[in-house]
């Protein structure tokens, strides 16, 4: 029980250490994927297949494995 | 020290049919129509490369398809098989040396379908049309597996392993998870989004089964190599991902787990769950990732907590003995590096994770989709924006449209779509059906089956995953003009 919480407050201490050092790489894609998104979602219905409902109660497979 | 762990992944496919009304029917026809158009490329490829043909073996993008009780069964020349299973399309890739490889033919397994595709639409009737689809799931509770094969050492018990490497299989969810749209269990009745689609499907802690009652770990002992040396651990439990950086994540961190266990390097350090059954499911109804697990030792820990100390555990295990155990020293610590980012990004703000995480991805545009629509999250149209995440079709997958990061370039997918990696037994199997397509009469995980047209079938036993790469065999193969002369050389 006492080593469990020991080590939480490693991790709460490794949050405050990095926070500051946010990696550049990552949040820059994550820019990137919301414009992306944005983008996408504008034409999101012309990608979808017609009849939503449809297409969905079709999608029925075997169990596999 | 950890065998080295050589990896696969397993993956069926879904499938939709639109006119069509069995699907043993429709998947053997796909993967059918995949090897006849590589036996034809084959034919008119022959013409450029005359040095390679000098003794009129048929060239020959893969062995001829086995038809065993209808169904098809095919070995691809970069290694990997392809057949039907059950009533899907199934791609297995090669054995990789480590997790940037698996990803790579795991990439390489969607481009066969989606070549697949093209292939079968040139035969099937106007109107009709096959779609395949990356999942796991039909949303009405049918499922489907994703599995993935880790090489381990036979001398670890199997009861320790099981008991050990559960917590990292509840847990991972958090970056593994492929995301779903409602559940299909009635322990969720009122969950509108989950991580992961395979979780609630698993109702026991060990056991045998895949199909029914299926098992967090399962205890298949199939090692296609030395069952004496080594083992296969056949891991059922994960779900398909089409973001690069989960996939490498998924076999890094597991094979990272493995080699953890086998080195007995986990420190005393207690990760076991009460109730693993139901954990899996807590995590995967969890999108706060704030709800604390039991644990057996009477402590409680949510499961970034406990991948946190699982990736403190690596980090030390990787200063002391270095990495090598997962094929690359650098790609070793590639896993570390991603793996310290993902579960930063988690903690910070699971929306950080999006371009590396599917659940993630799927649930912002789920998200942007709902918000834009203002509907509820019992729309089907939700459930179609689920389901189009994972289809293949370039011009209808919306994985695909969102962009998110890749790790390997679209070259290296392409070449690995027919030629075999280099530091496993998977070269010398598909070196051998690229050069000797005639002569190799089967090909199997652990042996190649030669008929030279004369005398009996010449077997040659591959039991080692290690042996038969390109530098044990790649000057053999160079200068064996002819595959008598290979077997020749290789009794030597």
């Amino acid at each position: 029980m006492a080593e469990r919480e020991l080590k939480k407050r490693s991790t709460a201490a490794r949050e405050s250490e990095e926070a500051a050092e946010e990696t550049p790489g990552a949040s820059a894609a994550g820019q990137k994927l919301k414009e992306e998104l944005d983008d996408l979602l504008d034409e999101i219905d012309e990608v979808l297949e017609e009849n939503a409902e449809e297409f969905v109660r079709n999608y029925v497979q075997k169990g596999g494995e | 020290m950890a065998v080295p762990k050589v990896c696969g992944i397993e993956t069926e496919y879904g499938i939709h049919h639109v006119g069509g009304d069995n699907p043993v029917v429709s998947s053997s026809l796909l993967v059918n129509a995949y090897v006849t158009d590589l036996t034809r490329a084959g034919w008119d490829f022959e013409d450029e490369s005359p040095g390679n043909d000098a003794r009129g073996f048929t060239r020959e993008g893969a062995m001829p398809p086995e038809v065993e009780t209808h169904l098809v069964n095919a070995v691809l020349t970069n290694g990997a098989r392809y057949y039907v299973d059950h009533a899907h399309p199934e791609l297995s890739t090669p054995e990789c040396a480590d997790p940037l490889e698996a990803l790579r033919y795991d990439k390489a397994g969607e481009e066969v379908l989606r070549r697949s595709m093209r292939s079968v639409a040139r035969l099937l009737p106007s109107g009709q049309k096959i779609v395949v689809y990356k999942n796991n799931s039909d949303g009405k509770g049918n499922s489907y597996g994703t599995h993935e094969n880790y090489l381990m050492d036979r001398a670890l018990p199997f009861a320790k392993l099981a008991d050990l490497v559960t917590s990292h299989f509840v847990t991972r969810q958090i970056y593994t998870g492929a995301g779903k749209v409602g559940s299909e269990a009635s322990s969720g009745r009122d969950v509108v989004y989950q991580l992961s689609q395979r979780a609630e499907f698993f109702e026991e802690e060990v056991g045998l089964e895949t199909t029914l009652k299926r098992p967090i770990v399962n205890t298949r002992d199939e090692p296609h190599a030395d069952p004496k040396r080594f083992r296969r651990f056949h891991v059922i439990v994960g779900d398909a991902n089409l973001a690069e950086v989960a996939t490498f994540l998924k076999i890094g961190t597991t094979a990272l787990v493995l080699a953890l266990i086998e080195d007995d390097a986990l420190g005393g350090v207690d990760v076991r769950l009460a109730n693993p059954v139901r954990a899996i499911r807590q995590v995967s109804y969890d999108l706060s990732l704030a709800e604390p697990l039991e644990l057996r030792d009477g402590s409680r820990a949510t499961a970034l907590e406990l991948q946190w100390e699982l990736h403190d555990l690596a980090a030390k295990y990787a200063e002391d003995r270095g990495l090598a155990c997962l094929g690359d020293e650098q790609v070793g610590r590639m896993v570390m590096e991603r793996w310290e980012q993902v579960l930063h990004g988690l903690e910070t703000d699971p929306a950080s994770v999006a371009s590396q995480v599917d659940w993630a991805a799927k649930l912002q545009l789920v998200e942007g989709y709902r918000e834009r629509h203002g509907i509820s999250w019992d729309d089907h149209r939700l459930a179609a924006v689920d389901l189009q995440y994972h289809d293949l079709r370039p011009e209808r997958s919306l994985f695909q449209r969102l962009g998110t990061e890749r790790l390997v370039s679209d070259e290296d997918v392409i070449s690995a779509v027919s030629e075999p990696p280099k530091r496993t037994r998977a070269y010398f199997r598909g070196e051998c059906l690229r050069r000797f397509p005639a002569s190799v009469a089967s090909a199997n995980w652990d042996s190649l089956v030669f008929d030279l047209g004369s005398g009996p079938l010449r077997r040659v036993p591959m039991m080692d995953p290690l042996r038969g790469t390109e530098e044990h065999t790649g000057e053999l193969l160079a200068g064996s003009s002819s595959p008598a002369e290979l077997l020749t050389r290789l009794s030597a």
